[in-house]
C-alpha cells in the first residue's frame, strides 16, 4: 500500500506535526517504503491467535484507592516554557 | 594510579573494600578520562560536583559498612533517557532542552542508594531511535574502535552509543542503557563490551523517557559479565511505581557465575543464518557454539519460525506505542515552545513546537505510528502486528518446551559501520541492523551481547545469548563461560 501526499498531509495533521508542503512528496515516499516493508506481515497465518499482551501472564497490580502523592505544584510547573499564577499557560483556546 | 579508570567494576569494587584505593581517586581518574575524550562525544551533561560528593560519601561508607554494597565507590555514566533530578535529561532530543527532572528514576535512584557515583550523562539516539547514535541532538558519538589505521570515525552503535563508548574507552567503570530493539546489545557488540537487556519487567521503568512501553527495558552496559551481574542487581527489583515491574524475587546474579555449564541444552536456530551475513560472522558463531559444547553444553538445532516477521512487527507495534508517548512533547507541560506568529492557535503552537524539537527519524516514526493507529488501519497493521508477536513468543515457548536452557546467535550483521555511510540508505535498510535482537524485545526475554572475537580489520563482533523469561542468572552464566573460553582481551587503541 503507498501512501499519496494528501495521505502524508493527513497524517501529519494528526500526529500535530508542521510538515512543509514542499517536504511531503518526500515524506509520502518514505512512509510508503516503511508500510511496504511491513506488508510481509500478510503472509503470516494469524487466525485464532490472541494478540500477546504480557510476558509472564501477571495479575494488574492493585492498592487502596487513597492519596498518596501530591501538593507538589511548583515542581510540577517548574519546567514549563509559560507557567503564570500557579497554572500552566497557552494560546487562547475558545474565542 | 592515573590508570584506576581501566578497572572493572569487580576490580575496583575489591579495591575498595580493602582499602587500596578510594572512591575519590576512582572518581578523578575517570574525570580526567571523560576531560580527554572530547572527541568521542560520548558525555554529553557532566556532573563533576555530584560525583565528588557521592564519591566522598562511598568513602565514608566503605570505611564504617564491611557490607557495603559492590556499588558503592563505583563511578558510572548514565544514558541521557533517564530522568535525574536537577540535572539535565533530554532523551537526546531538542525538544527537552532545558528540562531538569524534578524528580530522579527509580533505577538511578537504586544505584545512587546502593553508593554508585554519577559522572554525567551520556549520548543516545533521539529518544532511542536508531541504530547508530546519528540522530542525537547533540551530534554523533564515536566508537573508540577503528579500523585498523584507518582515521574513519565509526558508529558505537545505537541507540546507546555513548554508553557503549564511554564504557570501551575506559571512562566510566559501567553505564545505563535501555534497549528497545536491541539499543544495549547492538552498541556492546560494536565497541567490544558486555551489555544485557534483562527479562521485561525485571527492572523498573518509572522515570525513564519512554519511547515504546510494551518492549523499553533498561539494563547496564559493562566491561565484563562479572560486571553485568554486580551492576544489574543494583538496577533490579519490584517497583511500585511501574505496574508492569514484576514482583519476582532478584537472585544474586554474581553468585550465580560458576563458569559450569555442563549438562545445559543450547539451542542454534536456523533462521538466523541469513543470506548474505559475513563470514566472519558465520565462523564466529560456529566457533561460540564450538566452545560451549567443550564446556559440557548440549548442542541442538531449534527453529524459530516467526524470526523474519520479528522486524516488520516491530516496527508497526514500537512507532505505535512511540507516537501515543511522545504525544506529551506538546510545549505547554516541559521543554520547548515554538515562537508563534499574529493570531496563531493552540494547535498551530503544537504543530510548529513539535516539527522545531523532533529530528527526522523521530517524526517518521511517530507519523508512521499515528498511521497505523488510525481509523481503518488499526486491524490491518496494529492488531496484526501484535498477533505476530504472539506467535514470535510462542516460537521461543516451543524451543525453552523442548528443554533449551538459552539460545546463541550472533548479535549484528555486521561489525560496526562508518559514521555517516548509511546516510543515502532508505530507513529501512538501517532498520536491519536489529535482525537478531529485535525478537528478545518483542518476546520480552533476557539478552546478552558478549564480545567475542575480532574481524578481519580488528573491530569487536559480539555473539548473543538469549534466556528463558526471569532466568538472567543462568543466562549471566553462560555467558560467563562464553567470554572466559572466547578469551577476549582486546582494547581500543587511544587516538583520542
Amino acid at each position: 500500500m503507498s501512501i499519496d501526499i494528501d495521505t502524508a498531509r493527513r497524517v501529519a495533521k494528526l500526529a500535530r506535526i508542521a510538515v512543509p508542503e514542499d517536504d511531503l512528496p518526500k515524506l509520502a515516499e518514505e512512509l510508503s517504503g516503511i508500510l511496504t516493508f511491513m506488508e510481509q506481515l500478510n503472509e503470516v497465518d494469524i487466525e485464532g491467535i490472541e494478540p500477546m499482551v504480557s510476558v509472564t501472564p501477571m495479575q494488574l497490580k492493585r492498592r487502596a484507592d487513597e492519596v498518596t502523592d501530591g501538593r507538589q505544584q511548583d515542581k510540577v510547573l517548574a519546567n514549563a516554557p509559560d507557567a503564570r499564577e500557579g497554572f500552566f499557560a497557552v494560546p487562547k483556546v475558545v474565542e | 594510579m592515573s590508570q584506576l579508570n581501566t578497572l572493572t567494576i569487580a576490580e575496583a569494587r575489591d579495591g575498595l573494600r580493602k582499602g587500596e584505593i578510594t572512591a575519590i581517586d576512582l572518581t578523578m581518574s575517570c574525570m580526567s578520562a571523560i576531560d580527554a575524550a572530547g572527541a568521542l562525544n560520548a558525555f554529553v551533561h557532566h556532573t563533576p560536583e555530584i560525583a565528588l560528593e557521592q564519591a566522598r560519601a562511598a568513602d565514608e561508607r566503605l570505611k564504617g559498612d564491611e557490607e557495603a554494597p559492590s556499588m558503592c565507590g563505583i563511578p558510572v555514566g548514565i544514558k541521557d533517557l533517564f530522568c535525574t533530578e536537577g540535572v539535565p535529561s533530554q532523551a537526546g532530543s531538542g525538544i527537552l532542552k532545558g528540562f531538569l527532572p524534578q524528580y530522579e528514576s527509580t533505577i538511578t535512584g537504586k544505584l545512587w542508594a546502593s553508593g554508585a557515583v554519577m559522572l554525567g550523562k551520556l549520548n543516545m539516539d533521539e529518544f532511542a531511535m536508531g541504530s547508530s547514535n546519528e540522530t542525537s541532538v547533540y551530534g554523533n558519538a564515536v566508537n573508540p574502535r577503528r579500523r585498523g589505521n584507518d582515521a574513519a570515525e565509526l558508529t558505537p552503535g545505537g541507540s546507546s552509543g555513548g554508553s557503549a563508548a564511554a564504557v570501551a574507552a575506559d571512562l566510566c567503570l559501567g553505564a545505563t542503557g535501555t534497549d528497545t530493539g536491541g539499543s544495549i546489545r547492538q552498541p556492546a557488540a560494536f565497541t567490544g563490551i558486555v551489555g544485557i537487556k534483562p527479562t521485561y519487567g525485571r527492572c523498573s521503568r518509572w522515570g525513564i523517557v519512554a519511547f515504546a512501553s510494551s518492549l523499553d527495558q533498561a539494563g547496564p552496559m559493562t566491561k565484563t559479565v562479572r560486571d553485568a551481574a554486580i551492576m544489574l542487581q543494583a538496577m533490579a527489583g519490584p517497583d511500585p511505581k511501574d505496574s508492569t515491574s514484576a514482583d519476582i524475587p532478584v537472585p544474586d546474579f554474581e553468585a550465580a557465575l560458576t563458569g559450569d555449564i555442563r549438562g545445559q541444552t543450547i539451542g542454534i536456530p536456523k533462521e538466523y543464518r541469513m543470506d548474505g551475513m559475513p563470514d566472519e560472522i558465520e565462523r564466529l558463531w560456529a566457533e561460540g557454539t564450538e566452545m560451549l559444547k567443550a564446556a559440557g553444553a548440549k548442542i541442538i538445532d531449534i527453529s524459530l519460525p516467526h524470526t523474519k516477521y520479528a522486524l516488520p512487527a516491530y516496527y508497526v507495534i514500537a512507532p505505535a506505542e512511540a507516537s501515543s508517548n511522545l504525544a506529551r512533547y506538546d510545549g505547554v507541560r516541559y521543554g520547548h515552545r515554538a515562537k508563534l506568529a499574529q493570531g496563531d492557535g493552540i494547535t498551530e503552537m503544537y504543530e510548529k513546537t513539535r516539527a522545531e524539537g523532533f529530528g527526522a527519524e523521530v517524526k517518521r516514526r511517530v507519523m508512521i505510528g499515528t498511521y497505523v493507529l488510525s481509523a481503518g488501519f488499526y486491524d490491518a497493521y496494529y492488531n496484526r502486528a501484535r498477533k505476530v508477536r504472539a506467535l514470535i513468543k510462542r516460537d521461543f515457548e516451543q524451543a525453552f518446551d523442548q528443554g533449551v536452557d538459552a539460545i546463541l546467535t550472533p548479535a549484528t550483521p555486521s561489525a560496526a559501520f562508518g559514521l555517516g555511510e548509511m546516510a543515502n540508505a532508505d530507513p529501512v535498510q538501517m532498520y536491519l541492523n536489529d535482525v537478531f535482537t529485535v525478537t528478545v524485545n518483542l518476546a520480552g526475554l533476557p539478552g546478552i551481547s558478549v564480545p567475542a572475537g575480532l574481524d578481519a580489520q580488528g573491530l569487536p563482533l559480539g555473539l548473543q545469548l538469549i534466556g528463558k523469561p526471569w532466568d538472567e542468572a543462568g543466562l549471566l552464566n553462560v555467558a560467563h563461560r562464553l567470554e572466559t573460553d572466547a578469551g577476549f582481551v582486546s582494547k581500543p587503541t587511544k587516538w583520542w
